[in-house]
């Protein structure tokens, strides 16, 4: 499904991304793991093509196709799903509204209709029921005013909404408690499929207690450093990061 | 024009000539948005009955004797111009431009036939096909339920429905011109009541040359079973457009006004100064909405209409007049819808919505003048800036020693796209009775590239995003338009806005 190969990437000048390398397949879950400044978060604004960040060399395949040329907004109707670590707000837009038109831009792009209205009550209902969110939440103002929490559930529930074929979470977990994490685990577990993939990007082994990776790939300083199963993610709570940035580069 | 390769064929200013091309790529699009022309930038050729250029006693004799005025009107009108020839234009606005020649405009136009029409075919069919580019034919209209339309083409109404059901109810929805003549007793008691003659530079040179302008009245009790609008057009190279309306709301009766307008592209500066008296007798209540789209001028801001208009209401007790306005067309928009509250436990509303792109300037606000005890105001003002544009808000609060217990709330509200437009709030604040409650807050945001992005993400273009994000900021105020009002502002603010993000 994605597939990046010795990916650099820029900022201003300033390299982030120093050759990471890693392949998604259909019902895999990811992790990827790291000390701040990593650069994971801008591996996941890569991915869903943030326009700040210059790729200077490597590609990056989703399906087969290379994604250099697709716009942020295609990428999206292709199936790239970005979970924000700090979503933004839009004063006077409901939560109800956004996902409408967020689904009809990508019906449209598809060349269907918009998604009619019943149809669309139906799926809010439905979703919003699995992630136990109130509905007089979906007509407040997109993100202004939640709280930590109630923003990533949000984005937990558009994920829903849009099915993609690649979600990308970056730092989900963070600004949860535990009841939280575990209705957006279980949200996430649930939208699981054979068809469909989850890359998590955390900072802790918390989350991934919840959704069990397939993989575990530890990024420090613009590179992966290491990958392994589920238990390379213990190790990593027991001993820290330090001792993988002390080790050379395999 | 959102999903490039959806839209493509409507974007296109080709002439008409269909363009499908899947590599259309967004630079393209973006060069398209820029030289698409005024959506609404077509004329039609109408034979009109102009007068020459100037203005001078003679000219306005003959406005009115041409309108078949009594002398009493003569008379005003001669006075208003005696006035004006004393004034000098207002220079205090945040605008700046080549004051018009006022000699070299011409101060009567109106389209050749004036019949009075049985049926729609008995109409030009120039300009049944001029109603229906707008969108507006009048067929449609017919059909619409509620909205009865009394179209103002080149100042002379040529077509008026809905007639009979107003008059049942005794309600009087004509031209003024037909007010006039017809119900001389009302004109003649509250025309420049709210705003004289003399009022300002531009309230005077309207007050002398109006050639017409709807006219309303609402019989005591009454509830208006229907959105009344008038839809005003301009039409004539070098005509100046100088509206007359007056609306009258009698005790305990009930009126909601729609004004909208779309104007012809044309190069040279059209110049449009209206009047419009609200009177709203003890607990009546009135509520104006306009949305406005006068040609703004092209990407240069070269054309485009200057907008110098006096609005004004006036509550006695009790009474409540709104004033919602949605302005995103005109190279210069001068205006402050006002309210006078005279009466006790009156109430006065302003929510407007000012758009500002390329080189377009506006400055607008509105004054609240607290007299009657327990009066309130409420100020709800958005300004969206873009391009190269300048954005004032204006406005003034005043509370007149007598006004015990007088509120306002005001709030102003500016958005920013790019880096090269401004936004300025200028706010005055009188107060000259202790027990007066005034609010005040203001906030300035910028469209941000984390808003834009984020959107992209879900799939939502740029285009499309910033339609979303500056439909939010400005919902309160399109809520308070009605129904069939607000989708058309909303859809005038995602054409305002084209092109001016990229």
């Amino acid at each position: 499904m994605l597939k990046i190969k010795d990916l650099h990437a820029s900022v201003e000048d300033k390299e982030i991304l120093k050759g990471v390398s890693l392949e998604v397949k259909p019902g895999e879950v990811h992790a990827i793991m790291g000390p701040n400044g990593s650069g994971k978060s801008t591996l996941a604004s890569v991915i869903a093509g943030k326009e700040e960040f210059e790729i200077t060399k490597g590609s990056i395949l989703f399906e087969g196709e290379d994604l250099e040329d697709v716009s942020p907004e295609e990428r999206a109707h292709k199936g790239v799903f970005l979970s924000f670590q700090y979503p933004v707000e839009i004063p006077g837009v409901s939560v109800t509204n956004f996902m409408k038109t967020a689904i009809n831009e990508s019906r449209k792009a598809r060349g269907q209709e918009d998604m009619p209205a019943n149809e669309m009550l139906k799926l809010i209902r439905e979703k919003s029921e699995m992630l136990d969110i109130d509905r007089k939440f979906l007509s407040r103002s997109l993100n202004q005013g939640f709280s930590g929490g109630e923003k990533k559930r949000n984005e937990i529930f558009q994920m829903a909404m849009l099915e993609p074929k690649l979600a990308i979470l970056d730092e989900t977990d963070s600004g949860l408690d535990i009841d939280a994490l575990r209705i957006v685990a279980n949200g996430v577990n649930k939208l699981k499929s054979k068809d469909n993939a989850v890359i998590l990007i955390t900072h802790y082994q918390r989350l991934l207690e919840y959704i069990i990776p397939d993989f575990v790939h530890v990024i420090h300083d613009g590179k992966i450093v290491k990958s392994g199963t589920k238990e390379l993610a213990l190790e990593l709570e027991e001993k820290g990061y330090d001792w993988l940035k002390k080790e050379p580069v395999a | 024009m959102h999903s490039v390769p959806v839209d493509v064929e409507k974007v296109s200013p080709y002439n008409g000539k269909i363009i499908i091309d899947m590599a259309y790529t967004e630079e393209e699009l973006k060069k398209e948005l820029e030289t698409k022309e005024y959506e609404y930038g077509f004329y039609t050729d109408i034979e009109s009955d102009t007068f020459p250029k100037g203005l001078n006693e003679e000219i306005v004799i003959a406005i009115s004797k041409k309108k078949e005025e009594p002398e009493w009107m003569t008379l005003w009108r001669l006075a208003a111009f005696k006035g004006w020839k004393e004034m000098v234009e207002p220079e205090w606005a945040n605008i700046h431009y080549k004051k018009p020649n006022f000699q070299d405009i011409s101060y009567y136009s109106a389209p050749n036939s004036k019949p009075k029409y049985d049926s729609l075919d008995e109409v030009d069919p120039e300009l049944l096909d001029t109603f229906k580019r707008l969108g507006i034919s009048i067929d449609e209209q017919k059909k619409l339920a509620g909205v009865a339309v009394d179209i103002v083409m080149d100042s002379v109404s040529v077509a008026t429905t809905f007639k009979k059901t107003l008059a049942e109810k005794g309600i009087i929805f004509c031209s003024i011109s037909e007010a006039i003549r017809e119900h001389p007793e009302l004109v003649k008691k509250y025309i420049g009541s709210v705003v004289p003659p003399k009022d300002n530079f531009y309230a005077a040179l309207n007050s002398a040359v109006f050639s017409d302008g709807s006219f309303c009245y609402i019989p005591k009790g009454v509830r208006c079973p229907m959105e009344l609008s008038t839809y005003f057009r301009i039409n004539q190279a070098g005509t100046g457009q100088f509206e007359r309306t007056l609306v009258i709301a009698d005790e305990g009766s009930y009126v909601s006004y729609l004004e909208g307008c779309t104007a012809p592209s044309r190069d040279e500066n059209q110049l449009h100064a209206a009047v419009v008296e609200l009177i709203a007798l003890d607990n009546s209540e009135i509520k104006y909405s306009t949305v406005q789209n006068w040609f703004p001028g092209d990407k240069e801001g070269k054309g485009g209409v200057f907008n110098f208009v006096t609005k004004r209401g006036l509550c006695e007790k009790g009474a409540k007049i709104s004033w919602t306005q949605v302005e995103t067309g005109s190279a210069i928009t001068w205006k402050y819808p006002s309210c006078i509250l005279k009466g006790d436990n009156s109430i006065g509303e302003f929510y407007s919505i000012a758009v500002t792109n390329n080189y377009q300037q506006a400055d607008t606000g509105t004054k609240m003048v607290h007299i009657g005890k327990n009066t309130k105001s409420t100020i709800i003002s958005k300004g969206i800036s873009a391009g190269k544009s300048q954005n004032s808000y204006r406005g003034l609060v005043q509370v007149n020693s007598r006004a015990n217990n007088a509120r306002n709330f005001s709030q102003c509200d500016s958005l920013l796209m790019g880096n090269e437009c401004g936004a300025h709030t200028f706010p005055y604040i009188e107060v000259k009775n202790k027990t007066a409650h005034i609010e005040h807050e203001a906030t300035t945001s910028k469209i941000g590239e984390d808003q834009i992005f984020y959107c992209n993400q879900r799939g939502i273009d740029t285009e499309k995003a910033i339609a979303l994000i500056v439909n939010g900021f400005s919902k309160e105020v399109l809520n308070k338009l009605p129904m069939e009002f607000a989708v058309e502002a909303q859809k005038l603010l995602e054409i305002s806005l084209e092109g001016s993000v990229g």
